[in-house]
């Protein structure tokens, strides 16, 4: 009983134990943020992966791919049963993606990815990563005549950051098409007047864009669109710019651009846009547009070949890794361009089928069951997660580092205790004497100081818990609030693709963290326990 | 009156060295002492003849190096830690010269510290109010019925003195050891300390030992010790008599019982 009354009185004396309490307090309360915003990342970051990658891919090791995906897709069937609940077969070759904004050719290099637009969608989160809305619901490597979001879908917020995709589809088409019409006989008009076009190109004070609209201004009653202005704006280069195209047109001369398009591709938007300090995504390339792209073909050794496509969509996954490196065109389209289909028998390769697996399903199970029946020397199988194995793997041991890291906040808080304690002990030693001249044993002195210890460790802990808690829940609130109170960007959305700090509490963590937390506190006081309760009672009874 | 009591603390042959470095400090050679249940035995002897090293052995509170000490029948050396804890607790009531109170608890607190040392938290809720009556009644018989909340501190020298004495008798021992209880005090204080123990030996047949270097102190008991060179020496001075008509407390009431 006494233990209870004298914990009690001390702690009402002892102040500078409460300081130790709130740096329990601070290191448990970091922590539990730290873990809950790293665990939103990693959350954010596998569902994003786990999104665009299917459950389990299953590729061939050559660049050529294999032959008869739909006998393979049979042999899958049957070989994993019931498991499979969707599968499409996809070609990925290197590639390069050519462009020209103003009149400057842009080079990137992609990973061109054929996929069936009917089934791709099945397989992954592919078809909500896209920025029309019809085609979210499903595919078309048609262009839309218009009506792609301005708002990110992906995003809580309302406020239009993509004022650009207004005019895209056909309009844009359209009119980038009139005016590389108009501009084309403007320099015939100037080189029958006795100007070549290096005179018209070498006047600096007016850009090629105002050239046009000048000359559209002039001769068209209607002004152009404001929509148009909005994106033409950097987005609508007059191919014409190029000496070379202007004189060699485009390939089938026939055809009719205005109403007519390639066939129809959808890039990463990391390729074609860029975030502008205001938040506002700026576009080096519409849907509407047309671009060239080099792939190599399928024999050996490959040839590089190039074709134009139409831009329909942008693919925007929100890990830049790949929006920035994939372009996807219809599957027949690239087997077609690459030589993939065999002239004899009519059948086509490809170079992995993506499968879907039903929820729940153990992905490592089925991947061994594939890759008895598939031998490993042609074949590899592997799940989303042996994709991104080190990439996962690094943010596993980033988090450990970090924890422990931050467990070294609550060991000082525990070092804190130590002194603290054998302060207490010496200060109180002739006390100590006493209780045991009454009788108190050595467990029962040594007990005062581990409740101590374990009532700080539970205090410093819980008042931890609760500010650890209400901050990684109203992190975002937080975040707003310091943004406000210095007008810095705290959290940049153009850097980390989201647009909310995610935050994931989980309770098997917060509870290690607890217990790690009251065990420091109470292990940290085993020493000085262990010194008053060796404490020889005449002795301490003449420490003055 | 040793004859006729069964003693109830018997000292046979202790031994206690102090070790420090090369040298041996042997503070108690081989002392025998008795003390017969009701008996009131003062202890006298040198500054550093080992009068204090001897009551803390008969306490429990250090171990000797050898001999044996029987306390109310039970023989300790040989007990396990805990049960040595237990009978220090029950057995023995010690007083100090430096009062030794608790300054964080009030004079009560501080009386009930040892029922609170001896109960756990449950059972402590069952015993509490017999607790409390009993540590108020005794400070109510030292005087102390006023001063039952104030903190150490705040209390005079004789007070805290009776406080301590209340503390050690509120467990009901059989023995109470009191080391110099009025080396600090004045003289009429002491004397008022010295009586309450008169009055406790007489009235309730508590057994006493005191341990002092002031003569007239000693004479108030029924025996006097001399503890010399390690060894009790049992002859009997002149100067320090016991028992002598108007000193010691209860004489002449047992000579008329
Ligand atoms: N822990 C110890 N280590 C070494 N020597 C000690 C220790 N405790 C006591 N002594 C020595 O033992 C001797 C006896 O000490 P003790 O306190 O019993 O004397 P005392 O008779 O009570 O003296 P006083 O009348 O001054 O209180 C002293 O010489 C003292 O120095
Ligand atoms: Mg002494």
């Amino acid at each position: 009983m006494y233990k209870l009354l004298l914990c009690w009185r001390y702690l009402r004396t002892r102040w500078i134990a409460l300081a130790s309490i709130v740096s329990v307090t601070l290191g448990v309360a970091t922590m539990i943020v730290v873990n809950a915003v790293m665990a939103g990342f990693s959350y954010e970051m596998q569902t994003r992966i786990h999104g665009i990658l299917s459950d389990l891919v299953f590729e061939s090791h050559s660049l050529s791919g294999f032959q008869d995906p739909q006998w393979h897709m049979d042999e899958i069937k049957r070989a994993a049963g019931d498991d499979i609940v969707g599968m499409t077969p996809t070609v990925a070759v290197p590639a390069m993606l050519n462009f020209q904004v103003r009149g400057q050719w842009i080079t990137r290099q992609i990973m061109l990815i054929g996929i069936d637009a009917a089934t791709h969608a099945q397989v992954s989160d592919f078809g909500r990563y896209l920025q029309h809305p019809a085609n979210r619901g499903q595919l078309s490597f048609g262009l839309r005549d218009g009506g792609y979001d301005t708002v990110d879908s992906q995003s809580d917020t309302t406020v239009p950051t993509r004022p650009a995709l207004e005019g895209a589809g056909w309009p844009h088409r359209r009119m980038r098409v009139e005016r590389e019409r108009v501009w084309r006989e403007k320099l015939d008009a100037d080189r029958r007047a006795g100007e070549g076009p290096e005179a018209a190109a070498a006047e600096p004070s007016r850009s090629v864009d105002q050239q046009v609209d000048a000359v559209l201004a002039a001769t068209t009653a209607d002004a152009p669109p404001a929509a148009a202005e909005a994106g033409g704006d950097l987005a609508t280069p007059p191919a014409t710019a190029d000496p070379f195209r202007q004189a060699r047109p485009i390939e089938g001369t026939r055809m009719d651009p205005a109403n007519e398009q390639f066939t129809g591709i959808v890039p990463g938007i990391g390729l074609a846009s860029f975030r502008d300090n205001a938040g506002t995504d700026r576009f080096l390339v519409l849907p509407g547009d047309d671009v060239k792209i080099t792939f190599p073909t399928s024999g050996t050794p490959p040839k590089a070949v190039s074709d134009t496509f139409t831009v329909v969509d942008f693919y925007e996954s929100k890990m830049s890794e790949y929006d920035s490196n994939f372009v996807f065109v219809p599957i027949a389209s690239l087997q077609r361009m690459r030589g993939m289909i065999d002239p004899q028998s009519g059948l086509a390769s490809v170079n992995s089928i993506q499968i879907k697996l039903r929820e729940g399903a153990d992905l490592d199970r089925v991947r061994d069951t594939l890759r008895k029946v598939f031998p490993a020397d042609l074949y590899a199988v592997s799940t989303w997660r042996d994709k991104q194995g080190p990439l996962l793997a690094a943010v596993d041991m980033e988090m450990s580092v970090l924890n422990i890291l931050l467990f070294l906040i609550i060991a000082v808080a525990g070092f804190g205790i130590l002194a603290i304690f054998f302060m207490i002990v010496v200060e109180k030693t002739r006390d100590i004497g006493i209780l045991k001249s009454l009788g108190a044993s050595a467990s029962g002195i040594g007990g005062i100081f581990l409740g101590y210890g374990l009532f700080l460790g539970i205090v410093g802990a819980g008042a931890g818990l609760a500010l650890g808690l209400s901050i990684a829940w109203n992190i975002n609130s937080i975040r707003a609030g310091v943004e406000w109170c210095t007008g810095e960007r705290v959290f940049d959305p153009s850097i980390y693709y989201f647009y909310r700090i995610p935050s994931i509490v989980h309770p098997f963590t917060v509870l290690w963290i607890i217990v790690g937390a009251v065990g420091i506190a109470v292990g940290s006081s085993v020493l000085p326990a262990l010194r008053a309760a060796r404490l020889h009672p005449v002795e301490a009874l003449r420490h003055d | 009156m040793t004859e006729t009591s069964p003693a109830i603390l018997r000292v046979r042959d202790l031994r206690k060295n102090y070790r420090s470095g090369e040298t041996t400090l042997e503070v108690l050679r081989s002392v025998d002492f008795d003390l017969a249940a009701g008996e009131f035995v003062s202890i006298v002897g040198q500054s550093g003849s080992g009068k204090s090293t001897l009551l803390h052995l008969m306490g429990l509170l250090d171990a000797a190096d050898s001999g044996s000490i029987e306390l109310d029948g039970t023989q300790i050396d040989g007990l396990s830690s805990a049960r040595r804890d237990r009978l220090r607790n029950t057995a023995v009531g010690m007083v100090f010269q430096s009062y030794h109170l608790l300054p964080e608890l009030d004079a009560l607190e501080n009386v009930l510290a040892p029922l609170m040392v001896r109960h756990g938290v449950l059972e402590w809720l069952r015993v509490r109010r017999d607790a409390r009556d009993a540590a108020r009644g005794l400070l109510d018989r030292f005087g102390l019925g006023g001063r039952l909340r104030h903190k150490p501190r705040q209390l005079s020298g004789g007070e805290m003195q009776r406080v301590a004495i209340a503390r050690a008798l509120v467990t009901r021992p059989r023995v109470l050891l009191a080391d110099e209880p009025t080396g600090n005090l004045d003289e009429a204080t002491g004397g008022g300390i010295l009586d309450t123990l008169c009055e406790l030996n007489h009235a309730d047949g508590l057994s006493i030992v005191l341990v002092t270097h002031d003569a007239a102190v000693a004479r108030r008991a029924d025996r006097i010790v001399r503890l010399a060179a390690g060894r009790v020496d049992d002859a009997p001075h002149a100067s320090d008599q016991a028992g002598q008509a108007g000193h010691a407390c209860h004489a002449d009431l047992r000579k008329a019982g």
